[in-house]
């Protein structure tokens, strides 16, 4: 498929920090390290999409369909960044998850709500229950792909690149991971972005890490760039 | 008892959101956890929710969870002899 790339990345040619493979999904478009890898136009239900995708990419995980949709698009954006680039190499420890988001777990505390609110037919659903906290979609990605590391999950109004930046920062800074998947994970009703990225410190290499993809400096700019790209 | 075997099934895989498994994919005297369907704690808790919402059964002693949720069929016969 056609590139993506946007012209303006700082490239990271030190090698000592960096976006080592990322993931865009914003409604009907995946965008994985530059390279769009799914579109369909007029897709009405966003959890179709996510399905679609997840199919497509052959990610064989029955758990998946089980999530609710924000764990789905955390997971996906995750296991579209890990594909490219495999983790398995750090410690359990050593690799950490950071995301965020604006309306937290909202878009399933109203689904369980729909089921709690009417006192003559109270039944509440077990598995919407268990997504009621927005901190559930790291615990996904870190089951699936053994993750033990450091976590969070930060809420703000809009994307913060330099908060995230800087937690992120402190973690490696504090040697407290050596990996980090860190980005933005958003669902409200329809309306769905995540950006997910990998930042590893790695030792210099000439074809950058995936072939075509060279790394990419993890700062700020990027990250706006790369949620602006979204 | 077939034929609620069968909407059982049909709930059990609408309940549980068991993606591409369908009726005839599921054995009724084989067991839901553990093997098979690959059913955890959540899904026993939905399996729970599913008696009271449909059938209007209420398991007051949760050691019995385990015997009636053994398989299809052992749903099916507890169903038959405590629906209202």
């Amino acid at each position: 498929m056609a590139g993506a790339m946007p012209p303006s990345f700082i490239r990271n040619n030190k090698m000592e920090r960096s976006i080592t493979s990322y993931s865009l999904l914003h409604d009907n478009k995946v965008i994985v390290n530059g390279r769009i890898i799914f579109y369909q136009e007029n897709i009405i239900k966003f959890a179709d999409f996510l399905k679609t995708v997840f199919k497509q990419e052959q990610l064989a995980y029955p758990k998946f369909y089980k999530m609710d949709t924000l764990s789905k698009l955390g997971f996906l954006a995750a296991e579209l960044v890990l594909k490219e680039k495999s983790i398995e190499g750090y410690r359990p420890e050593a690799v950490g998850v950071v995301l965020s988001n604006s309306s937290s777990s909202l878009d399933t505390d109203v689904a369980h709500n729909e089921t709690i609110r009417d006192r003559a037919s109270y039944f509440p659903s077990p598995s919407v229950f268990v997504y009621t906290l927005p901190n559930i979609v790291i615990g996904e990605v870190c089951i699936k792909n053994k993750i033990k590391g450091e976590n969070a999950f930060l809420i703000s109004e809009t994307f913060n690149g330099r908060l995230l930046c800087e937690y992120v920062n402190e973690l490696f800074n504090n040697e407290r991971v050596e990996a980090c998947l860190c980005g933005w994970v958003e669902v409200m009703g329809n309306s769905c972005q995540a950006m997910v990225a990998l930042v590893e410190k790695l030792a210099p290499g000439p074809d950058g890490i995936n072939g075509s993809f060279k790394p990419l400096l993890f700062n700020e700019q990027n990250l706006n760039l790369l949620m602006k790209h979204n | 008892m077939d034929e609620l075997i069968l909407k059982l099934k049909q709930e059990v895989i609408e309940q549980l959101n068991l993606e591409d498994i369908t009726p005839d994919d599921i054995n009724p005297d084989l067991p839901l956890f553990g093997e098979g369907l690959g059913l955890d704690s959540i899904d026993a808790l939905e399996l729970i929710v599913l008696l009271e919402k449909n059938y209007g059964i209420k398991i007051e002693d949760p050691k019995d969870g385990k015997k009636i949720f053994h398989s299809i069929r052992s749903m099916a016969e507890y169903i038959t002899e405590h629906k209202k």
